[in-house]
């Protein structure tokens, strides 16, 4: 064991083929119960949209779909940058990693500021927020109530994990600094790239069934 | 090593395409297909993700396990889903109906039967 | 002795290895991660009881004994909160799933060690929660936190006990997760899927169930406590939820939980029947693959819980019928036990009795369990005692016989030293017999339409219930007697050596106790589980 692998071998393995792939495995059943974690919500919006599919189009429709498109690309553009990242560490460039992690921050940052300024505040302000300041007055009123409950739980649960992910990407960042990754060690930023691109996965199908369903109205 | 290092231009090429079918995605939402509209977008939501999963998280060089994970996980989440809506959407008009059906049993079994 | 050479007791091993809390609280070896488990369910074991030892004292009276109708719904909620989510759930995984998984694969420990001490952490994060909602004034949710109930009615700290449920679901993820990486990834050399001992293919499918469902009751449970914090509409009838939304996320986790709880109890009993037998395990490819159908078709069966509750009447047929599906790979299992008993020499050490006690009390449990699936006979039953026996035939007649039968049998590789075995058979029929007057006339007593959760009872039920209150004494004595003689042993037990009951697998063929990296050199695996013809020769030549 005290040979040069043995700096990048955790003890409990034999080599590094075992790490690497009892990580990867680790890490995609971590996301299998993010999937199951997220379905449990899209479980309950699916059900109501389907009993009150009217109040759902009416909440769909109060929500500004070009910011969700907007907002969409950046997170998609974020990802891209997560992969670069990814492909900067596996051919051991320092530099173009650390550009890669801070710009995928700068991305990540810019979607947080839409949602949180543009808005969450602005529907809040707009009296959209259930339990908060709910003024929204119609016929269909409870059931958009439901819609925004389920907006604001959906995408805090996902703003959250993306909070969650910006502050491993300070880690991260801080470790590349220091040389701490290279060609033969890089497994904690392509684990991290899995989690990030779930997260813009998990966007992909909020996008749509958020912004797109009362866009038609 | 076994993991596999792809050409940096096809996560652009993975990148633009994914542009395209938010555009594509975004612009359909506003032409009224009915029902289809749903299913239009889940479509494309679906190709999105899988753009995503093959390409920026590898899972066209993975091992069979680790896809064997991921469709595990969508396969149960789609019971849960199916089996929830299968009550909801069989319920019928009445949310009393298997209540009903209930109280019709007891009256024609119970004095009797319970002492 | 055993084929492979290995010192009686070794001079240094995981125990004495270093000393000092630290040593403890800092580990990441998954031998004293497993005592850390031990010590927090043992203390969760015993809160849960003293909370069901003041519900049977309160039933001896028809009018209440000691407590009021309110603190007695308390009591229940916390039995059944504390009982499952801090003890059934973790107790086989966590302790002996922890300390055998690697054993057992010849690996020098779990795949993410320190994953492996962080889940301990969080699950004594999620508890101290719940025990401050305890001490702070209790609640009377029902350990089921029905909606709108819970979330809008109540006044008690249900916000506390859900958010340590919320917290404690992730380590059994991570827990889950770790022992499905260890499994497919750490196996020694020549440790092909079919060499496997059934204890792990239990454990493989009952992580299955820890990472597809414990996510789904934690986001129910952040739901409900959303619901309740915000006051909005998500299940609550008056805002235009519907409750049954809720039982439907909640079950979804909770009827697999309850195979989290009895399928590694099943793989116990596997490895326990085959070395007191002397013989191998019959069909271990059926034992094998019914654990992982269990876990399966577990997921498809949750409605059953919610045939009164509203649920479409579609929904309640398809529901049944899968749940008298689920009957056939536990049958399955309890046919290869029994043949396997076929003709075997068996012996009655204490972990066979407890063995034994299993697979009759399962029985009674399962087949009480079909009588559940009919949504027919549900409709009398449902929410009686019918219910509460049932549940407990599986979950302690089942899960507990198999978590005591199996702390005893691998007692001596954990401490390296023997337990007194008269003492512990003792203590092993104690507990049936207390078991069976405690919960036998709780089926006669549901059937005749005694409801659950109830302080009060009409004074016909009187005599039923004091036998029942009778037994649950001599069983809560029978859980002390193992408490003391296994605390006793662990310093003056007699040393153990590597292979006391002279059973096969690799975990036996190290030191006990082990040294912290198990194995002097990685084992190599060269033929299949459960070789007892092969011992038997060995045991003759010499």
């Amino acid at each position: 064991m005290h040979n040069r692998q043995s700096s990048v071998v955790y003890e409990q393995f034999d080599d590094r083929t075992q790490q690497h792939e009892a990580s990867s495995l680790g890490m995609w059943i971590f996301l299998a119960t993010e999937i199951m974690f997220f379905g449990g919500v899209f479980t309950g919006y699916t059900v109501y949209r389907g009993l009150f599919p009217t109040g759902f189009s009416e909440g769909s429709h109060l929500l500004n779909a070009r910011i969700g498109a907007l907002n969409t690309a950046v997170l998609i553009g974020s990802s891209l940058t997560m992969a670069l990242a990814v492909h900067a560490a596996q051919t051991g460039k320092r530099k173009l990693l650390m550009a890669f992690i801070v710009s995928t921050m700068v991305l990540g940052g810019v979607f947080l500021y839409i949602k949180f300024f543009l808005e969450w505040m602005h529907e809040y302000h707009e009296g959209l927020a259930p339990g908060l300041h709910f003024t929204y007055a119609g016929p269909q009123a409870g059931h958009v109530a439901m819609f925004f409950v389920f907006y604001f739980i959906l995408t805090g649960i996902h703003a959250t994990h993306m909070i969650v992910g910006e502050g491993i990407m300070v880690v991260l960042l801080v470790t590349a600094w220091r040389g701490g990754y290279s060609a033969e060690r890089y497994n904690p930023i392509e684990m991290f790239g899995l989690y990030w691109h779930f997260v813009d996965i998990v966007w992909i199908f909020l996008f749509p069934l958020l912004y797109l369903y009362g866009a038609h109205f | 090593m076994s993991e596999h290092i792809a050409p940096r231009k096809m996560y652009f090429y993975v990148f633009f395409g994914l542009l395209i079918l938010t555009l594509v995605t975004w612009q359909v939402a506003y032409i009224d297909l009915g029902k289809w509209n749903t299913v239009v977008m889940l479509i494309i939501a679906a190709g999105k993700a899988t753009l995503v999963g093959t390409f920026f998280m590898h899972l066209r060089w993975s091992a069979s396990m680790i896809r064997l994970v991921v469709f595990a996980a969508v396969f149960w989440l789609s019971i849960l889903i199916t089996l929830t809506i299968g009550d909801f959407f069989s319920r019928g008009n009445a949310e009393h109906q298997p209540m009903r059906t209930g109280t019709v049993i007891s009256q024609s079994f119970s004095p009797a039967a319970k002492r | 002795m055993s084929s492979v050479e290995v010192a009686a007791t070794p001079r240094i091993h995981y125990l004495n290895a270093d000393y000092g809390i630290k040593s403890w609280l800092l580990t990441t070896d998954h031998k004293r991660i497993a005592w850390l488990y031990l010590m927090a369910i043992t203390f969760f074991f015993a809160v849960g009881g003293l909370a069901a030892t003041l519900m049977r004292l309160n039933l001896i009276e028809p009018q209440g004994l000691l407590v009021e109708p309110e603190t007695y719904n308390k009591l229940f909620s916390m039995h059944g909160i504390v009982m499952v989510f801090f003890f059934l759930v973790p107790s086989i995984p966590a302790v002996l799933g922890n300390f055998l998984i690697p054993l057992m694969l010849g690996a020098r420990d779990v795949a993410f060690p320190r994953l492996n001490l962080m889940s301990w952490y969080i699950f004594m994060t999620g508890g101290s929660l719940v025990l401050y909602a305890l001490i702070a004034g209790g609640v009377d949710t029902g350990w089921t936190f029905y909606t709108p109930l819970s979330s809008m009615y109540l006044n008690t700290h249900v916000m506390a006990a859900a958010g340590g449920i919320f917290i404690a679901g992730f380590s059994s993820i991570l827990t889950g997760l770790n022992f499905v990486v260890t499994i497919h990834k750490m196996r020694a050399p020549g440790l092909t899927w079919f060499r496997l001992p059934l204890f792990i293919w239990s454990m493989y499918a009952s992580s299955i169930i820890f990472i597809i469902a414990t996510p789904v009751i934690a986001i129910s449970l952040a739901l409900l406590i959303v619901e309740r914090f915000f006051h909005v509409g998500i299940f609550d009838p008056a805002l235009g939820g519907d409750p049954i939304l809720f039982q439907h996320l909640f079950w979804f986790y909770s009827h697999p939980a309850v195979y989290v709880m009895i399928l590694p109890s099943m793989g116990v009993i596997s490895e326990l029947v085959t070395a007191f037998s002397r013989k191998r395990v019959f069909g271990y490819h059926f034992v094998a693959f019914s654990s992982v159908a269990i876990a399966a078709i577990g997921f498809l069966v949750w409605g059953h819980h919610m045939f009164v509750s509203g649920q479409s009447i579609y929904a309640g047929l398809v529901f049944s019928a899968l749940s008298f599906a689920v009957a056939i790979p536990s049958a399955i299992k309890v046919f290869n036990w029994t043949a396997t008993l076929y003709k075997g020499s068996i012996s009655y050490e204490a972990p066979m009795l407890y063995a034994l006690g299993f697979i009759g009390l399962f029985t009674i449990g399962g087949l009480t369990g079909l009588y559940l699936a009919a949504t027919a006979l549900d409709q009398h039953v449902h929410a009686t005692y019918f219910i509460i026996a049932h549940f407990h035939y599986i979950m302690v007649g089942g899960a507990v016989m198999g978590y005591l039968g199996g702390i005893h049998y691998w007692w001596p590789k954990i401490s390296g030293r023997l337990y007194p075995d008269g003492w512990a058979r003792v203590a092993a029929v104690v507990i049936f017999v207390g078991f069976n007057l405690t919960f036998f006339p709780q089926f006669i007593l549901g059937y005749d339409g005694m409801p659950r959760r109830y302080a009060i009872y009409p004074p016909e039920f009187q005599t039923l219930n004091v036998i029942s209150s009778a037994g649950a004494s001599i069983l809560g004595l029978g859980y002390i007697i193992p408490l003391i003689y296994l605390a006793w042993s662990a310093r003056y037990g007699a040393p153990a050596g590597p292979n006391p009951w002279k059973a096969t697998g690799l975990e036996w063929t190290t030191a006990s106790p082990p040294i912290t990296h198990n194995f002097e050199e990685t084992p190599v695996v060269t033929e299949e589980p459960y070789a007892y013809d092969r011992i038997a020769e060995e045991i003759q030549v010499a």
